[in-house]
Protein backbone atom coordinates (compact mmCIF):
# COMPACT_ATOMS: atom_id res chain seq x y z
CA UNK A 1 0.00 0.00 0.00
CA UNK A 2 2.66 2.47 1.04
CA UNK A 3 4.70 2.20 -2.18
CA UNK A 4 1.61 2.50 -4.36
CA UNK A 5 0.57 5.67 -2.50
CA UNK A 6 4.01 7.18 -3.11
CA UNK A 7 3.89 6.15 -6.79
CA UNK A 8 0.39 7.65 -7.16
CA UNK A 9 1.62 10.91 -5.62
CA UNK A 10 4.62 10.95 -7.97
CA UNK A 11 2.43 10.26 -11.03
CA UNK A 12 0.05 13.05 -9.94
CA UNK A 13 2.82 15.57 -9.40
CA UNK A 14 4.58 14.75 -12.69
CA UNK A 15 1.31 15.05 -14.61
CA UNK A 16 0.71 18.42 -12.93
CA UNK A 17 4.23 19.77 -13.43
CA UNK A 18 4.09 18.81 -17.11
CA UNK A 19 1.50 21.52 -17.91
CA UNK A 20 3.38 24.13 -15.89
CA UNK A 21 6.70 23.22 -17.54
CA UNK A 22 5.23 23.32 -21.05
CA UNK A 23 3.69 26.70 -20.20
CA UNK A 24 7.06 28.10 -19.11
CA UNK A 25 8.78 26.57 -22.15
CA UNK A 26 6.39 27.74 -24.89
CA UNK A 27 6.02 31.23 -23.41
CA UNK A 28 9.77 31.94 -23.70
CA UNK A 29 9.26 33.56 -27.09
CA UNK A 30 5.94 35.25 -26.33
CA UNK A 31 5.94 38.97 -25.58
CA UNK A 32 3.36 40.41 -23.21
CA UNK A 33 2.30 42.88 -25.89
CA UNK A 34 1.65 40.28 -28.59
CA UNK A 35 -1.72 39.13 -29.85
CA UNK A 36 -0.97 35.51 -28.98
CA UNK A 37 -0.39 36.59 -25.38
CA UNK A 38 -3.80 38.29 -25.27
CA UNK A 39 -5.39 35.18 -26.75
CA UNK A 40 -3.80 32.95 -24.09
CA UNK A 41 -4.85 35.40 -21.42
CA UNK A 42 -8.48 35.12 -22.57
CA UNK A 43 -8.24 31.32 -22.60
CA UNK A 44 -6.80 31.30 -19.08
CA UNK A 45 -9.62 33.47 -17.68
CA UNK A 46 -12.26 31.59 -19.63
CA UNK A 47 -10.95 28.19 -18.47
CA UNK A 48 -10.96 29.31 -14.85
CA UNK A 49 -14.52 30.64 -15.18
CA UNK A 50 -15.57 27.34 -16.79
CA UNK A 51 -13.91 25.40 -13.97
CA UNK A 52 -15.53 27.44 -11.20
CA UNK A 53 -19.03 27.36 -12.69
CA UNK A 54 -18.71 23.62 -13.32
CA UNK A 55 -17.61 23.12 -9.69
CA UNK A 56 -20.71 24.99 -8.50
CA UNK A 57 -23.28 23.61 -10.95
CA UNK A 58 -22.00 20.03 -11.38
CA UNK A 59 -19.83 19.51 -8.31
CA UNK A 60 -17.90 16.34 -7.59
CA UNK A 61 -17.19 15.09 -4.10
CA UNK A 62 -18.71 16.61 -0.97
CA UNK A 63 -20.69 19.42 -2.61
CA UNK A 64 -22.62 17.00 -4.84
CA UNK A 65 -24.55 15.87 -1.75
CA UNK A 66 -26.10 19.33 -1.45
CA UNK A 67 -29.47 19.92 -3.09
CA UNK A 68 -29.04 22.05 -6.23
CA UNK A 69 -31.68 24.59 -5.16
CA UNK A 70 -29.73 25.16 -1.97
CA UNK A 71 -26.54 25.69 -3.99
CA UNK A 72 -28.25 28.20 -6.26
CA UNK A 73 -29.57 30.13 -3.21
CA UNK A 74 -26.05 30.26 -1.76
CA UNK A 75 -24.50 31.36 -5.10
CA UNK A 76 -27.04 34.19 -5.56
CA UNK A 77 -26.73 35.33 -1.93
CA UNK A 78 -22.92 35.39 -2.25
CA UNK A 79 -23.05 37.57 -5.36
CA UNK A 80 -25.50 39.90 -3.57
CA UNK A 81 -23.26 40.11 -0.47
CA UNK A 82 -20.23 40.73 -2.72
CA UNK A 83 -21.90 43.82 -4.22
CA UNK A 84 -23.44 45.06 -0.93
CA UNK A 85 -20.03 44.94 0.80
CA UNK A 86 -18.48 47.00 -2.05
CA UNK A 87 -16.78 44.02 -3.71
CA UNK A 88 -15.25 42.56 -0.60
CA UNK A 89 -14.14 38.95 -1.08
CA UNK A 90 -14.05 37.82 2.54
CA UNK A 91 -17.68 38.42 3.59
CA UNK A 92 -19.41 36.49 0.79
CA UNK A 93 -16.93 33.61 1.16
CA UNK A 94 -17.26 33.22 4.92
CA UNK A 95 -21.03 33.80 4.90
CA UNK A 96 -21.54 31.29 2.06
CA UNK A 97 -19.93 28.57 4.19
CA UNK A 98 -22.04 29.46 7.23
CA UNK A 99 -25.29 29.73 5.24
CA UNK A 100 -24.69 26.45 3.41
CA UNK A 101 -23.66 24.59 6.58
CA UNK A 102 -26.75 25.86 8.42
CA UNK A 103 -29.27 25.30 5.60
CA UNK A 104 -27.88 21.86 4.82
CA UNK A 105 -28.19 20.65 8.40
CA UNK A 106 -31.88 21.63 8.35
CA UNK A 107 -32.54 20.23 4.88
CA UNK A 108 -31.37 16.68 5.51
CA UNK B 1 20.10 34.75 -6.31
CA UNK B 2 16.67 36.03 -5.34
CA UNK B 3 16.21 39.70 -4.53
CA UNK B 4 15.13 39.58 -0.90
CA UNK B 5 13.19 42.85 -0.90
CA UNK B 6 10.89 41.79 -3.74
CA UNK B 7 10.64 38.24 -2.43
CA UNK B 8 9.35 39.67 0.86
CA UNK B 9 6.94 41.95 -1.01
CA UNK B 10 5.52 38.87 -2.69
CA UNK B 11 5.12 37.10 0.64
CA UNK B 12 3.39 40.15 2.14
CA UNK B 13 0.97 40.62 -0.76
CA UNK B 14 -0.26 37.08 -0.07
CA UNK B 15 -1.40 37.90 3.43
CA UNK B 16 -3.71 40.85 2.79
CA UNK B 17 -7.14 40.80 4.45
CA UNK B 18 -8.94 39.56 1.35
CA UNK B 19 -6.17 37.36 0.01
CA UNK B 20 -6.96 34.26 -2.09
CA UNK B 21 -4.94 32.43 0.56
CA UNK B 22 -8.21 32.16 2.54
CA UNK B 23 -9.86 30.08 -0.17
CA UNK B 24 -6.67 28.14 -0.68
CA UNK B 25 -6.39 27.35 3.03
CA UNK B 26 -10.02 26.21 3.35
CA UNK B 27 -9.77 23.86 0.40
CA UNK B 28 -6.51 22.28 1.52
CA UNK B 29 -7.97 21.71 5.01
CA UNK B 30 -10.64 19.69 3.18
CA UNK B 31 -7.94 17.85 1.19
CA UNK B 32 -6.02 17.01 4.37
CA UNK B 33 -9.19 15.54 5.91
CA UNK B 34 -9.94 13.61 2.70
CA UNK B 35 -6.44 12.10 2.49
CA UNK B 36 -6.63 11.05 6.13
CA UNK B 37 -9.93 9.27 5.48
CA UNK B 38 -8.37 7.53 2.45
CA UNK B 39 -5.72 6.03 4.71
CA UNK B 40 -2.78 8.27 3.77
CA UNK B 41 -0.15 8.83 6.46
CA UNK B 42 0.67 12.41 7.48
CA UNK B 43 4.00 12.20 5.61
CA UNK B 44 2.25 11.06 2.42
CA UNK B 45 -0.32 13.87 2.72
CA UNK B 46 2.36 16.54 3.14
CA UNK B 47 4.39 15.01 0.31
CA UNK B 48 1.30 15.11 -1.92
CA UNK B 49 0.57 18.82 -1.39
CA UNK B 50 4.28 19.69 -1.52
CA UNK B 51 4.80 18.08 -4.92
CA UNK B 52 1.43 18.59 -6.60
CA UNK B 53 0.05 21.83 -5.14
CA UNK B 54 -3.06 21.84 -7.34
CA UNK B 55 -6.44 21.13 -5.86
CA UNK B 56 -8.38 19.39 -8.65
CA UNK B 57 -5.37 17.15 -9.33
CA UNK B 58 -5.26 15.93 -5.73
CA UNK B 59 -9.03 15.31 -5.81
CA UNK B 60 -8.73 13.27 -9.00
CA UNK B 61 -5.85 11.27 -7.50
CA UNK B 62 -7.97 10.52 -4.43
CA UNK B 63 -10.99 9.49 -6.52
CA UNK B 64 -8.85 7.31 -8.79
CA UNK B 65 -7.26 5.54 -5.85
CA UNK B 66 -10.65 4.72 -4.35
CA UNK B 67 -11.67 2.91 -7.54
CA UNK B 68 -8.23 1.30 -7.83
CA UNK B 69 -7.16 2.96 -11.10
CA UNK B 70 -3.72 2.15 -12.58
CA UNK B 71 -0.81 4.59 -12.44
CA UNK B 72 -1.17 5.35 -16.15
CA UNK B 73 -4.85 6.14 -15.65
CA UNK B 74 -4.08 8.38 -12.69
CA UNK B 75 -1.42 10.19 -14.72
CA UNK B 76 -3.77 10.78 -17.67
CA UNK B 77 -6.74 11.84 -15.52
CA UNK B 78 -4.62 14.30 -13.53
CA UNK B 79 -2.91 15.64 -16.64
CA UNK B 80 -6.29 16.32 -18.23
CA UNK B 81 -7.80 18.05 -15.20
CA UNK B 82 -4.67 20.11 -14.51
CA UNK B 83 -4.02 21.09 -18.12
CA UNK B 84 -5.71 24.43 -17.32
CA UNK B 85 -2.33 25.24 -15.72
CA UNK B 86 -0.86 25.45 -19.23
CA UNK B 87 -2.71 28.60 -20.43
CA UNK B 88 -2.41 30.02 -16.92
CA UNK B 89 1.40 29.67 -17.04
CA UNK B 90 1.61 31.10 -20.56
CA UNK B 91 -0.48 34.08 -19.44
CA UNK B 92 1.89 35.09 -16.63
CA UNK B 93 5.44 34.10 -17.67
CA UNK B 94 5.79 36.89 -20.29
CA UNK B 95 4.94 39.41 -17.53
CA UNK B 96 7.83 38.11 -15.42
CA UNK B 97 10.45 37.82 -18.15
CA UNK B 98 13.65 39.82 -17.94
CA UNK B 99 16.91 39.10 -19.78
CA UNK B 100 19.05 39.66 -16.68
CA UNK B 101 17.31 36.84 -14.79
CA UNK B 102 18.47 33.20 -15.02
CA UNK B 103 16.14 30.72 -16.69
CA UNK B 104 16.11 28.19 -13.82
CA UNK B 105 14.03 30.64 -11.81
CA UNK B 106 11.25 30.38 -14.37
CA UNK B 107 11.36 26.59 -14.64
CA UNK B 108 11.44 26.14 -10.89
CA UNK B 109 8.84 28.76 -10.01
CA UNK B 110 6.32 27.53 -12.59
CA UNK B 111 5.53 24.90 -9.93
CA UNK B 112 3.83 27.71 -8.00
CA UNK B 113 1.23 28.35 -10.71
CA UNK B 114 -2.20 27.79 -9.10
CA UNK B 115 -5.41 29.81 -9.12
CA UNK B 116 -4.71 31.72 -5.90
CA UNK B 117 -1.08 32.66 -6.61
CA UNK B 118 -2.02 33.50 -10.20
CA UNK B 119 -4.73 35.93 -9.04
CA UNK B 120 -2.42 37.59 -6.51
CA UNK B 121 0.20 38.15 -9.22
CA UNK B 122 -2.36 39.39 -11.76
CA UNK B 123 -3.67 42.04 -9.37
CA UNK B 124 -0.25 43.26 -8.17
CA UNK B 125 2.39 42.84 -10.90
CA UNK B 126 2.02 46.30 -12.43
CA UNK B 127 3.40 47.97 -9.30
CA UNK B 128 6.60 45.93 -9.51
CA UNK B 129 9.60 46.84 -11.64
CA UNK B 130 9.89 44.31 -14.46
CA UNK B 131 13.40 43.23 -13.55
CA UNK B 132 12.32 41.98 -10.13
CA UNK B 133 8.90 40.58 -10.95
CA UNK B 134 10.20 37.01 -10.96
CA UNK B 135 11.48 37.42 -7.38
CA UNK B 136 8.13 38.93 -6.41
CA UNK B 137 6.42 35.90 -7.98
CA UNK B 138 8.69 33.48 -6.10
CA UNK B 139 7.62 35.25 -2.89
CA UNK B 140 3.91 34.90 -3.72
CA UNK B 141 4.43 31.25 -4.69
CA UNK B 142 6.36 30.39 -1.55
CA UNK B 143 3.73 31.99 0.70
CA UNK B 144 0.72 30.32 -0.95
CA UNK B 145 2.53 27.00 -1.18
CA UNK B 146 3.30 27.08 2.56
CA UNK B 147 -0.35 27.98 3.30
CA UNK B 148 -1.43 24.90 1.32
CA UNK B 149 1.00 22.61 3.13
CA UNK B 150 0.10 24.01 6.56
CA UNK B 151 -3.63 23.66 5.80
CA UNK B 152 -3.17 20.05 4.69
CA UNK B 153 -1.61 19.29 8.08
CA UNK B 154 -4.43 21.11 9.92
CA UNK B 155 -7.08 19.24 7.90
CA UNK B 156 -5.37 15.90 8.48
CA UNK B 157 -5.42 16.28 12.24
CA UNK B 158 -8.79 18.07 12.40
CA UNK B 159 -10.61 15.45 10.33
CA UNK B 160 -11.84 13.59 13.41
CA UNK B 161 -13.55 16.75 14.64
CA UNK B 162 -15.11 17.82 11.35
CA UNK B 163 -18.66 16.63 10.74
CA UNK B 164 -20.34 16.24 7.35
CA UNK B 165 -21.88 19.74 7.33
CA UNK B 166 -18.55 21.35 8.19
CA UNK B 167 -16.77 19.50 5.37
CA UNK B 168 -19.49 20.62 2.94
CA UNK B 169 -19.20 24.21 4.21
CA UNK B 170 -15.43 24.07 3.63
CA UNK B 171 -15.96 22.77 0.11
CA UNK B 172 -18.10 25.77 -0.94
CA UNK B 173 -15.53 28.37 0.19
CA UNK B 174 -13.14 27.77 -2.71
CA UNK B 175 -15.57 28.09 -5.67
CA UNK B 176 -17.50 30.99 -4.07
CA UNK B 177 -14.31 32.93 -3.39
CA UNK B 178 -13.02 32.49 -6.92
CA UNK B 179 -16.45 33.23 -8.41
CA UNK B 180 -16.48 36.61 -6.63
CA UNK B 181 -12.82 37.22 -7.54
CA UNK B 182 -13.65 36.56 -11.20
CA UNK B 183 -16.60 38.99 -11.08
CA UNK B 184 -14.17 41.48 -9.53
CA UNK B 185 -11.73 41.37 -12.46
CA UNK B 186 -14.42 41.91 -15.11
CA UNK B 187 -13.11 45.37 -16.03
CA UNK B 188 -12.49 45.21 -19.79
CA UNK B 189 -14.75 43.99 -22.60
CA UNK B 190 -12.30 41.21 -23.38
CA UNK B 191 -11.97 39.85 -19.84
CA UNK B 192 -15.68 40.25 -19.05
CA UNK B 193 -16.69 38.26 -22.11
CA UNK B 194 -13.98 35.64 -21.43
CA UNK B 195 -15.34 35.09 -17.93
CA UNK B 196 -19.05 35.17 -18.81
CA UNK B 197 -18.77 32.93 -21.86
CA UNK B 198 -16.44 30.52 -20.05
CA UNK B 199 -18.81 30.30 -17.08
CA UNK B 200 -21.70 29.49 -19.42
CA UNK B 201 -19.81 27.01 -21.62
CA UNK B 202 -18.23 24.97 -18.80
CA UNK B 203 -21.55 23.51 -17.61
CA UNK B 204 -22.98 23.35 -21.17
CA UNK B 205 -20.08 21.21 -22.46
CA UNK B 206 -20.49 19.05 -19.37
CA UNK B 207 -23.44 17.41 -21.13
CA UNK B 208 -21.14 16.48 -24.03
CA UNK B 209 -18.11 15.34 -22.03
CA UNK B 210 -17.64 15.81 -18.26
CA UNK B 211 -13.85 15.32 -18.51
CA UNK B 212 -13.24 17.75 -21.36
CA UNK B 213 -15.91 20.35 -20.48
CA UNK B 214 -13.63 22.82 -18.67
CA UNK B 215 -10.86 22.67 -21.25
CA UNK B 216 -13.09 22.90 -24.33
CA UNK B 217 -15.27 25.54 -22.65
CA UNK B 218 -12.15 27.57 -21.88
CA UNK B 219 -10.63 27.33 -25.35
CA UNK B 220 -13.89 28.13 -27.16
CA UNK B 221 -14.88 30.87 -24.67
CA UNK B 222 -11.39 32.37 -24.68
CA UNK B 223 -11.17 32.43 -28.46
CA UNK B 224 -14.61 34.04 -28.90
CA UNK B 225 -13.83 36.67 -26.27
CA UNK B 226 -10.44 37.36 -27.85
CA UNK B 227 -12.17 38.35 -31.10
CA UNK B 228 -14.87 40.31 -29.25
CA UNK B 229 -12.14 42.21 -27.39
CA UNK B 230 -10.07 42.91 -30.51
CA UNK B 231 -13.16 44.21 -32.29
CA UNK B 232 -14.75 46.32 -29.55
CA UNK B 233 -11.60 47.49 -27.81
CA UNK B 234 -10.08 46.68 -24.46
Amino acid sequence: MATSVVLAILATSLATYLSRFLGAFTSEKISEKSKIYRWFNCIAYSTLAALISRMLIFPSGDLSEVNYLLRIVVILLSILIFYITKRNLVYPTVLSAIILGALNSFAV
Amino acid sequence: MVNYKYFLKGILSSKKFDSPAIALGASFVAIGALLKNLGFTIQESIFSTLLTYALPGSLVMAESMVIGASLVNIFLAVWLVNSRLYPMTVSIMPLLKHESQPRWKYYLSCHFVAVSSWLILKSNYEEIEKKYRIDFWIGIGTATWLVAIFSTIVGYYASDFLNRDMIIALAIINPIYFMCAMIGVMKTVQLSSAILIGAALGPIFYFVSPEWSVLIGGIVGGTISYFIGEKYGN
